[in-house]
């Protein structure tokens, strides 16, 4: 693939969080690998969808592909740039290409702060349109991308319902004309029909503006209607990842079965036909991570070589469809014993 | 066919609020079958959770005026002295709600608050008690249940954690359960394990259970019949088959029109309902749902409130009363189907 195409991507990407012991010395005793070891790749004007059970680090891997967190190992690139080892100034103007848009519209917005004030301070922080009259028309002009009736700028956070107030966030995030944004559970909080409002509203803001999108969500039937490509994670790593239509209809990692197949659809007569696969026991600690292959522990196909070998994304199934499962041919790095803290070489 | 389990008519709730009388709920009524699965559907304010809560007197009396009729095996539980509500509620209403940290006690380990229960309605020694609860602990699926009894809620996963409050709302062998949002914090391989569960016990049991979620792909699932609500009004009611596969009213076609969904993932934009659910303190006249409508064209939408009447076009033979089809629309084109 050609690098152009390419706008964000992270190498062997680490968050580790230490766990200290409780006396005074605090001595780091293990780590939460939240995110332990993700390669991925987000193309400029598409939409990724981020699935994965509550836990897996997606929301993690979305912050520290924003730097809002501060990988531990690995790389991220914006734009071609290293944003890894960035300082403060740098940082702001990563900031103003990269954006955010929060899972609650209730914690996320300042309940003291005017419709206005909210939406206008990136363009503060960044000295965007400066003037006073500039910058009142580029707020209406913000509020009414994202569908909302300019002359409510003057509004509080309370008199706006939750998903009036997911459009206030958009906008916020919109101000600084990022070319990165990501969602992180932008629709979860939001009532069926309001969901749906909000979805079309991202589709078409990206279409408009040629926004690249990471769409973070637990719900799998929305990202597979929002997303042009679906990355899956479990434990920590992307373990599946490739086209919307292809890992939906056809996935090729054992855990993105089950996980596609415990979705209940509204369709009565196919819910009652459909062979569901019922995953045993939780998701392991992210601070106990299986040796090998992170699934193998609640794998229904796990063999001999899982636990030994720790499998690498290859491609499988549909072009442009990578899955790590030996299934497909045992590739990835095998596991020495007592292996641990290998700080990250590239 | 023999009395319902439960049978609710006309249920009216009104809230005193600070912003005037909130009609949460406006003439409820609809019966639950021994071991059959009642699907409440609706956005939030719909009134769905305040209409349960109202059946078993959780609501407080200083704000909530509630009427109507609820017979539990023929005994109606809003009139019923609080003494024989707490007898009747206790082994024969299990309650399961969304978050099961709100409903498990932090400083109490698991084994106390089954054993509580256990107790509070049965003569049994606390041995006994606590053998019960290691048995129920097994039968829902937890992992080592005699050393999970000794545990904190805090200790315990999110998944594990509600299948212990399924553990507790189960411990009596209730004739109903009633599940609000149950499994909607639960990610969806745990849900998938907890429906199965609730599913073999309601065979084994017979259990009549009243499901209420926003997720209709759950409901499609379990559920025997639904009842979608709106604006604290019944606005459909039917088999699951013919309330999601053949929907009558205008907001339920919506609701699924408005749903990404995996199973024929069209890539087009998907339908919106306009607008947002009306506030109950301020409920349109007419036809709760009218201003919303995107079919209204009726005259009586904006005045007249469309009773619940049977779908005309349901094909299916109007034996039992349990299979009606039913919708309160003015809108042929509504009924049609």
């Amino acid at each position: 693939m050609a690098d152009d195409d390419v706008l964000v991507s992270a190498r062997g990407l680490e968050v580790h969080f230490p766990i200290r012991s409780g006396g005074m010395l605090r001595r780091t005793t293990g780590a939460v690998r939240a995110v332990d070891g993700v390669d991925l790749d987000i193309r400029r004007g598409e939409t990724l969808g981020l699935v994965g059970e509550s836990g897996c680090g997606k929301s993690t891997l979305g912050n520290a592909l924003l730097r809002l967190v501060v990988p531990t190992g690995g790389s991220v690139t914006f734009d071609g740039t290293d944003v890894t080892g960035l300082d403060r100034r740098a940082l702001r103007a990563l900031r103003r290409r990269a954006g955010m848009v929060f899972q609650d519209p209730f914690a996320s917005l300042d309940p003291r702060r005017t419709v206005r004030q909210t939406v206008s301070e990136p363009l503060e922080v960044h000295g965007l349109r400066s003037g006073r009259r500039e910058r009142g028309e580029r707020i209406a002009e913000l509020l009414e991308l994202v569908g909302l009736d300019p002359a409510v700028a003057d509004r509080y956070p309370h008199e706006f319902s939750g998903g009036q107030r997911q459009r206030v966030g958009i906008a916020r995030a919109l101000a600084g004309e990022p070319d990165f944004l990501v969602c992180d559970e932008a629709i979860a909080s939001l009532d069926v029909s309001v969901q749906a409002q909000v979805l079309n509203l991202l589709r078409r803001l990206q279409r408009r503006l040629g926004l690249t999108l990471l769409f973070i969500s637990h719900d799998l039937s929305a990202v597979r209607h929002v997303s042009d490509r679906i990355a899956v994670m479990y434990l920590g790593r992307v373990v599946e990842v490739g086209p919307a239509a292809a890992v939906g209809a056809d996935p090729q990692m054992p855990y993105t079965q089950a996980l596609l197949s415990a979705v209940p659809v509204p369709h009565p007569s196919l819910e009652r036909t459909r062979q569901r696969i019922v995953l045993r026991g939780d998701v392991p600690s992210p601070a106990a991570v299986p040796s090998g292959c992170r699934f193998r522990t609640r794998c229904p196909y796990a063999f001999e070589p899982c636990p030994d070998v720790d499998p690498a994304l290859q491609p499988v199934g549909a072009p442009g469809q990578l899955a790590a499962c030996h299934l497909h041919g045992v590739v990835g790095r095998p596991v020495r014993r007592a292996e641990e803290a290998v700080p990250a070489a590239e | 066919m023999s009395a319902p389990l439960l049978e609710v008519e006309d249920l009216r709730v009104r809230l005193r609020t600070p912003r005037g009388t909130a009609h949460v709920v406006n003439g409820l009524g609809y019966t639950v079958g021994r071991g059959e699965t009642v699907a409440v559907v609706g956005e939030s304010g719909s009134g769905k959770s305040v209409s349960v809560l109202a059946l078993l007197g959780l609501l407080p009396a200083r704000v909530a005026t509630v009427t109507g009729a609820a017979r539990l095996d023929g005994e109606d539980l809003l009139t019923m002295s609080p003494e024989r509500l707490r007898e009747v509620r206790g082994p024969g209403v299990g309650m399961v709600f969304q978050d099961p940290m709100t409903s498990l006690n932090p400083v109490l380990t698991i084994g106390r608050q089954l054993v509580e229960g256990i107790r509070a309605h049965g003569e049994v020694s606390k041995a006994e008690a606590r053998e019960r609860a290691a048995g129920l602990l097994a039968e829902v699926g937890l992992p080592d249940p005699q050393r999970a009894l000794d545990r904190y809620p805090h200790e315990l996963s999110g998944g594990m954690r509600q299948r212990v409050v399924i553990a507790i709302a189960l411990s009596n062998n209730p004739s109903l359960l009633i599940a609000d949002e149950a499994t909607t914090a639960l990610d969806v391989t745990v849900q998938a394990q907890i429906l199965d569960l609730v599913a073999e016990l309601q065979a084994e049991h017979g259990t009549g259970v009243i499901w209420i979620t926003h997720d209709l792909g759950v409901v499609a699932g379990i559920a025997d019949r639904v009842l979608v609500m709106y604006g604290g009004r019944c606005v459909e009611d039917g088999t699951v088959d013919d309330v999601l596969e053949r929907p009558a009213h205008p907001y339920t076609r919506g609701l699924l029109g408005a749903l990404p969904d995996l199973a024929t993932s069209d890539d087009g934009d998907l339908a919106t309902v306009p607008g947002v659910p009306p506030a109950p303190t301020d409920l349109p006249p007419g036809c709760v749902f009218w201003p919303r409508c995107p079919v209204r064209s009726d005259p009586r939408c904006a005045t007249e409130q469309p009773p619940l009447a049977i779908v005309p076009t349901s094909h299916r033979d109007i034996g039992g009363g349990g299979l009606v089809h039913r919708a309160a629309t003015w809108c042929e084109e509504g009924s049609r189907g």
